[in-house]
């Protein structure tokens, strides 16, 4: 009962939660690219554009879905269901921090506690199995939406998507075998811990500097390969507006069009944060908190927050007199909040998880801004002549190299 | 609970396999397959073979049913014609389906031990040694001939996948 309770609490928060990073990723993607470009992206709604995402999930659901005559009316319907369905259940095993321990109160004459839980909703033992599983499902959901459209152009989206991805998980699958061989286990957060510790007091555990194998190769391999299996640019054949018009999702409308964009956004932060686990520590900071690695968050919140003082009092817009004060008092609670002693061992691990996912995050739109998109036959043979026998050679000198050492 | 999940997922499954059968259209058909793939991990779950629920959800479900719907897709099969039954299926067919039945059962009955010691009968929750360390030394130590002789029955069907694609090359 008690394990019932504080599972649906869980669920509940990080499906809020989820779901309102997933809207503003849309958000922050549009101003990075903007920015880069050297435009000012979204602004007209809401201070600095941030109520967009709002607007746009209002008009999404508002207008008018559109059933086409020719479609096939089951397999139509189903696939971005599909698509959503597989893309949030990998979500449920990403442990996201270390944990929490709520201690016993007391509410009138009952005691409760004390609970402790873990910042995943289940702690699966085959969990990185298990995401690579969810992940071959989910090309089910772009295929069928390219066929059952009935639509040239749907089609090929389909039958694109389905053979990048199949090619892809390959070498995905072995940049992903390279760390597990010396990490010894398929569970993300026993992967995560063995990564804690610094070698010299300076150098951190992490994968990607591991001794005797440095998993940087697997590191570069799997995020090539994440960018393909997500369908973004520069590996978004899939959707080749100049090609396909809009490629498989061509033919929908209304929210089952933006069914497609929240799994591709979620399919995102899904590989990041694998990534994240995998290769880059997971919640184990950049350097050891005796040097001080647990103030870098306050500093910085208190940074931004006094930048956004310094331009209340200098506004450049009208509005900015108002709204940066407030964003500076958000950002310097945020700043306490994260330097009180009792809420450290809790929030840093977090912080330090979010920055690298935020981080990774990034590199997706900051490519997405940079890099023009391939030819199809240079994606496949990318895929099988390069990746796949890189990563293979990859596997093979790490496990040499761990069989030396043990 | 667990006897629940079963039943749940053992109709899933076999529904799926019917449906396979009985579906006109291929991508049905396909996709049945999938279903009956996808609860036939969750019986293995049951069971508590963790990997192999893995591996038949990435092998099975995941990379060779997405290869059977991508060439129905590419090859654009659209839904069969019933042609009626062959006269055989029309007479023969419901004596051998009762036939048949009554032989597995006939041999479930008097093979499998009914009554005997704890271990003779499969129960949820007995077996904890399927996880993927326990089938990789199992693997390597044990039936080591057995993987290696596998892996090269795996090696010529590659040289021949590759000899006949040459060949339509060509």
């Amino acid at each position: 009962m008690e394990f019932l309770i504080i599972t649906s609490i869980k669920l509940a928060l990080i499906l809020f939660v989820f779901m309102t990073t997933l809207a503003y990723l849309q958000w922050v993607e549009r101003k990075v690219i903007a920015h880069v470009q050297v435009r000012m992206g979204p602004s007209r709604v809401g201070p600095h554009g941030l109520l967009q995402p709002l607007a746009d999930v209002i008009k999404l659901i508002t207008k008018e879905g559109v059933l086409p005559p020719h479609v096939n009316t089951f397999y139509y319907l189903a696939a971005p269901f599909l698509a959503v369905f597989m893309a949030l259940i990998s979500i449920s095993i990403i442990p996201f921090g270390t944990g929490i321990t709520i201690p016993a109160f007391h509410l009138g004459s009952a005691a409760y506690g004390p609970y402790k839980t873990m910042f995943e909703l289940a702690d699966a033992n085959m969990g990185i199995l298990l995401i690579l599983a969810v992940s071959s499902m989910g090309v089910y959901g772009i295929a069928l939406a390219g066929w059952s459209s009935n639509n040239k152009y749907a089609l090929m989206g389909g039958l694109r998507s389905s053979a990048q991805m199949i090619s892809y998980e390959l070498p995905m699958s072995l940049a992903i075998a390279a760390p597990l061989l010396s990490a010894g286990s398929l569970n993300l957060r026993q992967i995560s811990d063995l990564q804690a510790g610094f070698s010299l007091g300076v150098i951190p555990h992490w994968a990607i500097f591991q001794y005797p194998a440095p998993q940087i190769f697997s590191f570069i391999i799997f995020m090539i390969a994440a960018f393909a299996e997500t369908n973004r640019i520069p590996f978004d054949l899939p959707e080749a507006e100049n090609e396909l018009v809009a490629g498989f999702h061509v033919e929908y409308s209304s929210m089952t069009f933006a069914a497609f964009f929240m799994a591709e956004y979620a399919n995102m932060i899904t590989v990041c944060s694998v990534a994240t686990l995998l290769f880059l520590g997971g919640w184990q900071p950049l350097w050891p908190a005796a040097y001080g690695s647990d103030f870098v968050a306050p500093l910085i919140l208190a940074g931004a927050a006094l930048i956004c003082f310094y331009h209340g009092m200098n506004p450049a817009r009208p509005f900015d007199r108002i709204t940066l004060p407030v964003f500076g008092v958000v950002f310097l609670g945020l700043a306490g909040l994260m330097a009180f002693p009792p809420t450290v061992p809790v929030l840093m691990p977090m912080f330090w998880f979010l920055a690298k996912v935020g981080f990774l995050l990034f590199v997706f739109i900051w490519i997405r801004a940079t890099l023009p998109r391939f030819r199809y036959d240079q994606l496949m043979g990318f895929a099988w002549k390069f990746l796949f026998p890189v990563a293979l050679a990859n596997l093979l000198i790490t496990g040499l190299l761990v069989a030396l050492v043990s | 609970m667990d006897l629940f999940f079963f039943l749940l997922f053992a109709f899933i499954a076999v529904a799926c396999a019917v449906s396979v059968v009985l579906q006109k259209h291929p991508i049905s058909c396909a996709l049945s397959l999938v279903g009956t793939m996808a609860a036939l991990a969750v019986l293995y779950l049951l069971l508590g073979a963790e990997f192999i629920v893995m591996v038949q959800v990435i092998v099975y479900a995941g990379a060779i049913m997405v290869l059977f719907v991508f060439v129905i897709m590419l090859l654009n099969a659209g839904a069969e014609e019933g042609r009626g039954r062959s006269w055989v299926a029309r007479i023969a067919g419901l004596p051998a389906l009762a036939a048949l039945a009554g032989l597995l059962g006939y041999f479930m009955l008097t093979l499998l031990p009914m009554t005997g010691p704890k271990g003779s009968f499969v129960k949820f929750g007995d077996f904890t040694g399927g996880g993927a360390k326990e089938i990789g030394t199992a693997l390597f130590t044990e039936y080591l001939l057995p993987f290696e002789v596998t892996s090269i029955l795996i090696l010529i069907a590659i040289l021949g996948a590759i000899v006949l694609a040459r060949k339509e090359l060509d």
